[in-house]
C-alpha cells in the first residue's frame, strides 16, 4: 500500500487565506489542486511536503471566460472541463486536441490545468501546448498580481517562477486568427508522451506571419523550437517548409534515452510530430478539419 | 482530523489523518469493501467512485478533500432491491470476468449513460479507456454498458442534469429476465 508521509493539511477557503498559508509555511509547503501529479509523487516519496494547502474550493479560480480580447482559464479549471469548453474548440485546437491525450477521462475529471503548468513535468502536454500558443500567467503574491509569460514561467524540470507564497491564478492566451494542432505518441492511452508536438501559425496573404512550435519530453528549452519558429516566419505554409521546421525542431531538441525510446528515435518524432501538427494546422487553416 | 463524507446518501463522520486516501476511508473506515483497490498509481481505475457527481479514482483523493463533499460507491448504484441496468447489462454480457475491475466500470458506464444515453463503441471505449480490465475482457464490458443502454439504462437526452431518467420510468427487466 502507498501512503504519503504525514503532513500537515490546511483548506483554503478564499485566494488571500491560501496565499498567508503559503507565506506561513514557507518553502515546505505544496498547493493541492487536483492532486493528480503530488499525491503520486507523494506516495512515492518523491515529494515530502510538511503541508498541504487545498485550493479546491477556490472556485472563483474554475472558470473558463473570455475576457476582453483573451481567453482566460483559471488555474483550478479541470482538464474535462478546458477539454468540453466549447470556446476553447472553436478558438484554440491545440488546446482541445492535447486535452484528449492527457491521462484519460477520469484523471481529466480531477486534474487541473493550473497544476498541470505549476508541476512543470518535463514530459507534460499543456505546457508545450500553451508555450507554443505564448500564453501569459497570471500569479497573485502577498504583494498582489504579476503577469509572467508562459516562456520565461518554465525554469527546469518542476521548476517555475513562482516565488514561494505565490499563487498561479490564472492562464490567458489572445483569441486571434490562427491555426493550431497538437500531435502525440504515447506507449498507450494515457502515458506520458514519448514525444509530442504542438504548432500555431497564424497566415496572412499566404505568408506565415507568427509561428509558435511546442515539444514536450524531448528536452526543449522550455518546451518551444525558437528556430523552427524562426525559420517559419515570413515564410510560405507549404509542405516542404514544414518538413523544414521539423527538421530544425528535431536538431534543436535534446531528448535523453529512457523506457520511451532511444535518442535518435525520439528525435525522429519530434521532427516528424512537428511536421504533422504543422500540416494539420494548415489543412484547419484552410477550412479542412485535420 | 475529522470529516463528515455523505456517501450513498448517508452521512459519515470520523477522524482521519490527513494522509489517508478516499478508497482506504471507503474500504476501511466504512467498510464499503465494493470499491476496489488496485494499482496505487491512478493506472488501473478500479478504485473509481464519484466525487459530487464525477467520477474519480479515489486512490488519488485524499479522505480529507472530501470532507463536505458526496461521494457514490457501487454500492449505492442498486435501486433498492432492484439492479441498475448497468448491472443487469454486465450480468446479462459477462461483463464481469474476474469482478475485480466491475464496480469502478460500472461506475464509469452509469455516469457515461447518464450523459450519453445512445453512446457508441467508441464512446463507451472512451470513457473506460482510464479502467484497465486485468482479465482483458473489453468486449463483453463494452457489450454490457451497450445492453444497459438498450434496455432502459440511458437517459433521455444528451445532457440531462437533474431532470429524472426517463430511462428508469420504464420497466427494466429484472434479474431473472437477464438470466433468461
Amino acid at each position: 500500500m502507498q501512503v504519503p508521509a504525514a503532513f500537515q493539511y490546511e483548506r483554503a477557503t478564499s485566494l488571500e487565506q491560501a496565499i498567508e498559508l503559503l507565506a506561513r509555511y514557507g518553502p515546505e509547503a505544496r498547493v493541492v489542486a487536483g492532486g493528480h501529479s503530488l499525491l503520486p509523487m507523494m506516495k512515492l516519496r518523491l515529494a515530502q511536503p510538511e503541508a498541504l494547502i487545498d485550493i479546491n474550493d477556490l472556485s472563483e479560480l474554475a472558470l473558463i471566460r473570455v475576457d476582453g480580447h483573451d481567453l482566460a482559464a483559471g488555474a483550478m479549471v479541470r482538464h474535462a472541463d478546458l477539454l468540453a469548453s466549447p470556446v476553447v474548440g472553436e478558438h484554440f485546437p491545440i488546446l482541445r486536441d492535447a486535452e484528449r491525450v492527457i491521462a484519460d477521462p477520469l484523471v481529466r475529471n480531477r486534474g487541473t490545468v493550473g497544476g498541470s503548468l505549476c508541476q512543470a513535468d518535463p514530459s507534460e502536454d499543456l505546457s508545450a501546448a500553451f508555450s507554443a500558443l505564448r500564453a501569459t500567467l497570471v500569479a497573485q503574491g502577498p504583494g498582489g498580481r504579476r503577469t509572467i509569460a508562459i516562456r520565461e514561467f518554465f525554469l527546469g524540470p518542476y521548476e517555475t517562477a513562482l516565488n514561494e507564497a505565490e499563487l498561479l491564478v490564472e492562464i490567458r492566451v489572445p483569441i486571434r486568427s490562427h491555426a493550431s494542432a497538437y500531435r502525440k505518441v504515447e506507449r498507450r492511452v494515457g502515458d506520458w508522451a514519448v514525444v509530442a508536438a504542438g504548432a500555431v501559425l497564424e497566415i496572412s496573404g499566404g505568408v506565415i506571419t507568427e509561428a509558435g512550435i511546442g515539444l514536450t519530453a524531448v528536452g526543449a528549452p522550455r518546451f518551444v523550437s525558437e528556430q523552427a519558429e524562426d525559420f517559419l516566419r515570413g515564410g510560405r505554409p507549404d509542405d516542404e517548409a514544414f518538413a523544414e521546421a521539423g527538421r530544425i525542431a528535431a536538431q534543436e531538441c535534446r531528448p535523453t534515452a529512457d523506457q520511451r525510446g532511444p535518442v535518435d528515435y525520439k528525435r525522429h518524432l519530434a521532427g516528424e510530430l512537428t511536421t504533422r501538427a504543422l500540416r494539420a494546422a494548415a489543412a484547419r487553416a484552410q477550412g479542412q478539419e485535420a | 482530523m475529522r470529516i463528515t463524507v455523505t456517501v450513498n446518501g448517508e452521512q459519515h463522520t470520523g477522524d482521519v489523518e490527513p494522509r489517508l486516501l478516499l478508497v482506504h476511508f471507503l474500504r476501511d473506515e466504512l467498510g464499503l469493501t465494493g470499491t476496489h483497490w488496485g494499482c496505487d498509481t491512478s493506472n488501473c481505475g478500479v478504485c473509481t467512485v464519484w466525487l459530487d457527481g464525477t467520477p474519480v479514482k479515489s486512490c488519488t483523493v485524499l479522505a480529507v478533500m472530501a470532507d463536505g463533499h458526496e461521494v457514490r460507491t457501487v454500492e449505492g448504484l442498486a435501486h433498492g432491491a432492484e439492479l441498475d441496468p448497468v448491472q443487469q447489462g454486465f450480468i446479462a454480457c459477462h461483463g464481469l470476468q474476474c469482478g475485480f475491475c466491475t464496480p469502478g466500470m460500472m461506475m464509469t458506464a452509469r455516469w457515461l449513460l447518464d450523459h450519453n444515453a445512445d453512446p457508441s463503441e467508441e464512446d463507451i471505449r472512451e470513457a473506460i479507456s482510464g479502467q484497465m480490465c486485468r482479465c482483458t475482457g473489453y468486449e463483453n464490458i463494452v457489450r454490457s454498458v451497450r445492453w444497459a443502454a438498450e434496455h432502459g439504462g440511458g437517459r433521455g437526452t444528451a445532457d440531462a442534469g437533474t431532470e429524472p431518467a426517463p430511462g428508469r420510468e420504464e420497466p427494466v427487466p429484472g434479474r431473472e429476465e437477464v438470466r433468461a
